[in-house]
């Protein structure tokens, strides 16, 4: 019997593959709504979308869009795009991540147009649309950024939600007390390292299941907060639950770019500090002898152990200075967003930021890049809502969690997190 | 640097696993601690390396007493070590797993990986290491991988190497390189424990040995010893190491299996277009390195793949696209390479896990309700029939050992009758005693005229038991030989040398061989020619 070897070949008959048909089929009916809803049924009137804002120093002309015309273009563009994805996967291939970027754009623009084209006001700004987006991102950003240091280093952190709430409660009552924006920020660094050192205890000494203690966690903060605020903060609203404001810092000039100018060069201080605590968490990952620890401490504690690194004295530091980091994200709501602690004022956002996380595959600046779609799907939902869309508010209140599942599940396929994440290290 | 283990005792509870244990490791000596598995050595070289703290007894490091706190202090006082598993983090790159714990940085705590390739060049090239700095480890073959270890250790200026069972997942030729740089790093004076139980290299390259049993030392012995001495010394009496069966006396083929292609679940090829048959009454050994897609082979013929395509045939019915169930009852008997994980409940009585795959069969089971009786009175006369060392049949299967708990699997899969019999690993991690006992049983069932496929990363074992050796490269077959097929031709085919090519390729090198190494001592009389080198 000889063989002769060929690594690669494939043989006659084997057309076996594991690529399933879920992108193929996502595709399609995509394709096929917007051509559907976007296109034939879209509306008959055109769309605006405003570039500059009136105060800007360079004007833009606004860019106008026919209405049907554009959705039926879009809807062709997706639907090609859909047919080559069931043509490369009949050879056993799968569609190249260009392609997945030129469809999910098309979408988002055959979507805006008829959404824009068919409401009340014709009209949108694109400048808002996104300046928007990276306010609602914000806590999202910290949140993940929290996510990333915990997996990292091998805790699975459901905690985050916890943390913002947390921080946000705290912010507002320490900002209120002292009247000072800047303390009540510390303090709420402080209560989210505080929730994380509880997780951190219960994971990492007593090897309680970490996803439990998260949940358990959430659960916790969340009746804490609603306790106080109904006994405490309520009742004396005026010294409690007034914080001062974090002001926006505006760089002349810069912030007079058009479009990006606000949004990087207009900010309130943790709206800078995101930026800046995105690129530090990335270079100290990636590039220095504390990321290489904490990353080996992750996918291999045995490892790490052996060669003298202290496994689970990393793990509960990354924990704390993750939970210090959502809980500054979380003062975002009570000293940027709005200016008083509500129930549950974090509503949700810090299990998006854990499918940021996911979504940005435990690498600091993809946490960002969702976390930025995330927000942005957000942003759409209540300005199309504020325009006067004939879709229920109901449906486009949907729009960010759906957009979470789809990009989770369905576009991302399966991505690797750390190793070891979620296994407790004991030596033997 | 003199490395001293005097009175090491370790207990974890009221089991002994170290008892009274003294080592002396020469500067630059191989010295290597014999044992079987379970004997203890792994203990030792943890409590050596400071992952485990000594019940009682100390470490001296030329002449003085230290005491390790963690693997830190270890490597601070000289010591480094070679873990059976590789301690490396697969998706780093050779560099970071090196710098890991012994970072070169420059200002600011960055990472100055520069300075740590440069070293690996350095040291890959003065022992000819071949150690691309800048390679993935999780792409790399195990052998580099185990240089990678040895680079880490190195890098830590180790002056005692500890090498953890390093051959266990060698191919032959890879092996042979160990060796080799085994023998060099003693050359530049690094001291070397060496911790094995595969006789034949033991015999090869060490200075002293010293045999451990039970967590005793019971002994040492000079490398000239004969494999049988070290063999006896090593199981505590008397072994027969050849299994001296009675050549197979083929039937029928009636298990062929063609065209087969696995893919794993990231896509790749892990099976792939494979061929084999096997007749009644004949054994079929696949031997091949670790990963080359023995494991999937097995698992589609039991139906546990989803990406299967191909052919596999039993008495002329197709199995490809049936349930594991209904393999089973088409007379399959499978024994999977992870007994603990895929072989065995452990929680579950030895009982129990005797009729694991009958229980809703009769006599074991009527209607909706099991039979306890007729279940412990199997239990008891499979107990009895294949030696099982239990207390009862009601202990819990994960209490026994290794041994022992294989013997339950097998005994559980050779009690039906059967039309093939599928063995993974049958006998990793087991006593040599057991060994024996479960070889001849495999060769009985040969006898009954049933196919057995042998799939097994040994080389001893595929010699031992297998009539007929397909070797297995890349999910490919590369060929299949005769059992009496030299070992190093095996060994190049392991690599993925087609059998013609592996054979000639063999014979001129032993030419070349004969006639520089006149003068090399006879080594291991009666082993394969050519595979002894001094």
């Amino acid at each position: 019997m000889s063989t002769t070897l060929a690594p690669g070949t494939a043989l006659p008959g084997t057309a076996i593959s594991t690529l399933g048909w879920k992108i193929p089929v996502i595709l399609g009916i995509v394709s096929v709504a917007t051509l559907l809803f976007c296109g034939i049924l879209g509306p008959d009137s055109s769309a605006s979308f405003g570039i500059s804002q009136s105060g800007d120093v360079f004007q833009i002309p606004e860019l106008t869009l026919p209405g049907k015309a554009t959705g039926i273009v879009l809807g062709l563009v997706m639907v090609a795009i859909t047919v080559w994805s069931v043509m490369l996967r009949r050879q056993g291939r799968s569609i190249p991540a260009w392609a997945t970027a030129v469809f999910v754009a098309a979408f988002v623009m055959a979507f805006l147009t008829a959404m824009v084209g068919g409401a009340r006001l014709h009209e949108i700004s694109l400048a808002g649309l996104l300046g928007g987006s990276v306010t609602l991102a914000v806590p999202l950003v910290f949140g993940s950024l929290s996510g990333v240091l915990c997996e990292r280093v091998g805790v699975v952190n459901i905690a985050i939600e916890g943390q913002l709430l947390g921080g946000a409660f705290t912010a507002a009552l320490v900002g209120s007390v002292t009247h000072s924006a800047m303390l009540g920020m510390l303090a709420a660094a402080v209560a989210g390292a505080l929730v994380s050192m509880v997780l951190a205890v219960f994971s990492i000494k007593y090897l309680v299941n970490q996803v439990i203690v998260g949940v358990v966690l959430n659960v916790l903060v969340s009746g804490i907060t609603g306790f106080f605020f109904t006994t405490l903060l309520q009742p004396d609203f005026e010294h409690l639950n007034t914080p001062p404001r974090l002001a926006e810092i505006d760089i002349p000039l810069l912030s007079a770019i058009p479009v990006i100018g606000p949004i990087l060069f207009k900010q309130s201080i943790i709206g800078y500090a995101m930026y800046i605590a995105v690129f530090v968490v990335w270079v100290a990952l990636f590039k220095t002898k504390w990321g290489l620890r904490v990353r080996a401490v992750g996918e291999h504690p045995q490892a790490a152990d052996t060669l003298g690194i202290n496994v689970n004295a990393t793990r509960f530091w990354n924990v704390t200075l993750g939970g210090a980091i959502a809980g500054i994200g979380g003062s975002y709501f009570t000293l940027v967003a709005v200016d008083s602690f509500t129930k549950e004022i974090s509503g949700g956002r810090g299990f998006i930021a854990l499918a940021a996380l996911i979504f940005g595959r435990w690498n600091p600046i993809g946490a960002f890049l969702a976390a930025l779609l995330f927000g942005f799907a957000d942003n759409l939902q209540s300005l199309v809502t504020i325009i006067g869309t004939p879709v229920p508010s109901q449906f486009m209140a949907m729009l960010p969690y759906l957009v979470t599942i789809l990009a989770v599940a369905g576009l991302v396929g399966r991505s690797r997190g750390p190793a070891a994440s979620g296994e407790p290290y004991v030596k033997e | 640097m003199k490395l001293e283990l005097r009175g090491i005792t370790k207990t974890f509870g009221t089991f002994t696993a170290n008892d009274h244990i003294d080592v002396v490791v020469e500067p630059g000596q191989i010295h290597c601690l014999l044992g079987e598995n379970g004997a203890g050595k792994s203990t030792l070289m943890n409590v050596l390396y400071g992952l485990y703290e000594p019940t009682a007894g100390e470490i001296l490091v030329d002449g003085k007493s230290v005491s390790f706190r963690g693997p830190g202090d270890a490597m601070a006082a000289g010591i480094g070590m070679v873990h059976q598993h590789f301690m490396l983090v697969p998706v780093f790159t050779v560099a970071e797993n090196v710098a890991l714990g012994a970072e070169t940085t420059k200002a600011g705590g960055f990472l100055d990986l520069e300075a740590t390739k440069a070293r690996i060049r350095e040291i890959s090239e003065r022992y000819g290491f071949n150690v691309d700095p800048d390679a993935l480890v999780e792409d790399l073959p195990v052998g580099v991988q185990q240089r990678v270890e040895i680079i880490k250790a190195l890098v830590r200026e180790a002056k005692v190497l500890i090498l953890d069972e390093p051959t266990a997942v060698l191919t032959p030729q890879e092996t042979d390189e160990l060796l080799d740089i085994m023998r060099q790093l003693k050359a530049s004076g690094t001291s070397i424990l060496f911790i094995s139980h595969k006789l034949r290299e033991v015999k090869a390259v060490s200075d002293t040995i010293t045999v451990i049993r039970r967590g005793k030392v019971v002994g040492s012995a000079d490398p000239s010893a004969s494999t049988t001495e070290l063999a006896a010394l090593m199981v505590g009496r008397p072994v027969n190491l050849s299994l001296g069966k009675a050549p197979a006396q083929p039937g029928d083929t009636t298990f062929r299996i063609r065209g087969l292609t696995v893919l794993a679940s990231n896509g790749q090829r892990v099976v792939d277009g494979l061929d084999l048959e096997i007749a009644e009454g004949e054994i079929l050994a696949v031997a091949g390195v670790q990963g080359n897609g023995q494991t999937e082979l097995t698992e589609a013929i039991l139906g546990l793949h989803e990406h299967v395509s191909g052919s596999i045939t039993l008495d002329g019915k197709e199995l490809v696209g049936r349930s594991v169930k209904e393999v089973l009852r088409a007379g399959v008997g499978f024994v999977p390479e992870d007994r603990t994980e895929d072989g065995l409940v452990g929680s579950f009585s030895v009982a129990e896990n005797l009729i694991l795959d009958l229980y809703d069969q009769g006599p074991y089971a009527r209607g909706l309700a099991m039979s306890p009786e007729k279940v412990a009175r199997n239990a008891e006369s499979r107990i009895q029939e294949f030696d099982i060392r239990t207390p009862s049949g009601a202990t819990p299967a994960g209490a026994l050992s290794g041994g022992n708990q294989q013997k339950v699997v097998m005994a559980r899969e050779l009690s039906r009758p059967l039309r093939l019999f599928v063995a993974s690993q049958p006998t990793r991690g087991v006593d040599v005693g057991s060994i024996e006992f479960l070889h001849r049983r495999i060769v009985e069932e040969r006898d009954k005229g049933v196919p057995v496929l042998i799939v097994s990363t040994e080389l001893d074992e595929v010699v031992e038991l297998a009539d007929r050796i397909a070797v297995l490269y890349k999910g490919r077959v590369v060929g299949v030989v005769p059992q009496d097929t030299p070992r190093d031709v095996l060994g190049l085919m392991m690599a993925g040398v087609p059998a013609e090519e592996a054979a000639t390729e063999q014979t001129t090198a032993e030419h070349t061989a004969a006639a520089a190494t006149q003068s090399t001592d006879e080594g291991d009389a009666g082993e394969q020619p050519g595979s002894v080198q001094a």
